[in-house]
């Protein structure tokens, strides 16, 4: 790894992959933060892991490999329709309204 | 009556005898809550009318004597899904959510006629372990006003302690039920990976989460873990094994029990005061007839860095779902989708969670993978070989919860690493799946220290066995705090 393990630059394409957005004053200080947590990370390269398998989820040896509920679609009722879409934010005609899809800033972006 | 001088099984007793009825419980709680909860802010929300006219249908239908729980108040972290009832996770992304589903947690509470009273105050999405990050509300130690709850179940911890509710039920990722349990003085229990069905938790790691009761006593925690506790067809890493009783053990007995003292756990990153309250508690386990042998966990060390690649790369990929779209807080005056991804998740979110999306985001991504989050991946597997070493010879770990007792509000909040590192005693637990429980162990200070108990997985039963014996040999669950315990 690098000296410079974080930089602005590199926050900012982290921060466009995780739909966030800094202001430059954020910027600064989320690069700060971020430089020292990753170099507290670095640590890890100093453990020898050399054929160590990596664990990613724990399993238990009464669950089979795929344990999965049967793919059936459940019908839902009109109440529960309603319910759901009183969580949205904005509605119409008992649809989720969402801002075009086609840019209409004109900025070209 | 005051859950000071009662427990489950007495308050249970009453209600079976008829001395008591569920809305007379139910009214006094809410006097109560009234009374000591603005000074204090355990709870987001109060459930008042719905919990009135459940405690009603409760009392009119006759309390169930085989169920400890029927009648008696809970409360719930505000990261649990509770239908028509306000989930926040304390964040200004799910202010105004009204959940279309209850948890099976919930579900099961329900089922067993516990009456909920309210939402518990938290770090959002359950980031953070003082509850400081919490998008709604700032929660204050019953012990110290001036000192966090912890957290992130910290409302949760602090709703027991301040004797508002006799079990709430928290969630724990790296720390976050036993250490604001440890900050409170109250019993926090984090079951073994798979105890608990996650299926309504809001997740945030979803190899690392766990749903457990806080309550004030070892013997109503494993009582609350016995009704929450099975196999959920909603999630796919709920174990099938059969649920044992959890009182069942609760002898007092605990001669020939061989307990692991890891010396990691007790070097000079503790405080001096925590290591003096974990001496005597070794001291009181010895007396008790166990043995406790010094054990070395070697990795513990690299389980704060290993967790917070992990555990943050989980909440970025968890939390893409908040998008402004279907739910959850949508920014205004936005142009585009993009904008309105973006301008929502930014405006949306505190900066924790921020920060955990991006450490996440960063550890997942092109040419970072294999140094970050493989690597921890594969560190995670030596912490869990330490411990099955140890667990080899050992029936149980002991050590304290926390380097520190509770914090100065506004102390770490603005140094992340000084926070994080809270957590260096109880994530190798998490990052293991294995049970964890914080049971009082003393004071420094003044301040509620706590010690911890890890077993093996699937075996919570050992640690309500040793953690009886040790309550009912010393008197530190029954001191209280100042505020809520004057009652």
């Amino acid at each position: 790894m690098a000296e410079e393990r974080i930089n602005a630059e590199q926050v900012q394409h982290v921060a466009g992959l995780a739909k966030l957005a800094f202001t430059p004053d954020e910027l600064g200080t989320f690069t700060g933060q971020l430089e020292k947590i990753i170099g507290m990370f670095e640590e890890l390269s100093t453990v020898d892991t050399t054929d160590v398998p990596a664990t990613m989820r724990l399993s238990d040896d009464t669950l089979g490999e795929n344990n999965l509920r049967p793919d059936k679609a459940v019908k839902s009722d009109e109440a529960l329709r309603q319910a759901l879409l009183a969580n949205a934010p904005e509605k119409a005609n008992g649809l989720i309204k969402v801002p075009a899809i086609i840019d209409e800033s004109g900025d070209g972006e | 009556m005051t859950y000071f001088d009662q427990d489950l099984t007495s308050l249970h007793a009453d209600l079976v005898a008829k001395k008591l009825t569920a809305v007379d419980l139910a009214k006094t709680t809410f006097v109560n809550m009234k009374q000591v909860d603005p000074e204090l802010g355990a709870f987001l929300a109060l459930n008042e009318d719905a919990a009135l006219k459940r405690a009603a249908e409760i009392d009119a239908k006759g309390i169930d004597p085989d169920n400890v729980l029927a009648g008696i108040p809970v409360a719930v972290k505000d990261n649990i899904v509770t239908k028509g009832l306000t989930t926040t996770a304390a964040s200004k992304m799910l202010e105004h959510f009204v959940p279309v589903y209850d948890a099976t947690v919930v579900e099961k509470l329900y089922a067993s006629d516990a009456v909920i009273v309210g939402k518990n105050n938290m770090d959002e999405f359950a980031m953070g372990g003082s509850t400081e990050n919490s998008a709604l509300k700032l929660t204050h130690n019953p012990w110290d006003v001036s000192r966090v709850p912890g957290g992130s179940s910290g409302g949760s911890a602090v709703a027991v302690a301040s004797g508002q509710v006799p079990v709430a039920f928290g969630s724990d990722t790296g720390g976050s039920i036993r250490q604001p349990a440890a900050f409170n003085g109250v019993v926090g229990m984090k079951p073994t990976y798979g105890r608990v069905s996650r299926w309504g938790l809001i997740a945030f790691a979803s190899s690392l989460d766990q749903i457990g009761p806080l309550t004030r006593t070892v013997k109503d925690n494993a009582a609350a873990l016995n009704v929450i506790a099975g196999y959920d067809q909603h999630d796919g890493t709920a174990s099938k094994r059969a649920v044992p009783d959890f009182t069942a053990g609760l002898d007092g007995d605990i001669k020939g029990m061989k307990i692991g003292l890891p010396k990691e756990y007790m070097d000079e990153g503790i405080d001096p005061k925590v290591r003096a309250v974990i001496k005597d508690a070794v001291k009181k386990f010895e007396e008790l007839g166990a043995t406790v042998e010094e054990v070395s966990l070697p990795h513990s060390r690299y389980g704060v860095s290993a967790y917070y690649i992990i555990a943050s790369s989980e909440a970025s990929s968890n939390l893409q779902r908040f998008d402004g779209i279907r739910y959850g807080f949508r920014a205004e005056d936005v142009k585009n989708l993009e904008d309105v991804y973006v301008r929502s998740r930014s405006e949306g979110f505190g900066d924790e969670v921020k920060r955990r999306i991006m450490l996440g985001t960063f550890s997942l991504s092109a040419g970072y993978y294999d140094a970050y989050f493989h690597k921890a991946g594969q560190v995670r597997t030596l912490i869990i070989d330490d411990f099955k070493r140890v667990f080899d010879k050992y029936d149980m770990i002991m050590g304290p919860v926390t380097p520190t007792p509770a914090f100065k509000i506004g102390d770490e909040i603005s140094d992340p690493i000084t926070m994080y590192m809270n957590d260096v005693l109880t994530i190798p637990v998490n990052l293991a799946g294995l049970p964890g429980m914080s049971v009082p162990a003393g004071f420094a200070d003044g301040l509620p220290v706590g010690l911890q108990l890890i077993g093996k997985r699937f075996d919570e039963s050992t640690l309500y066995k040793a953690g009886y014996a040790f309550e009912q040999a010393t008197d530190f669950h029954n001191q209280t705090p100042k505020v809520g315990g004057a009652n």
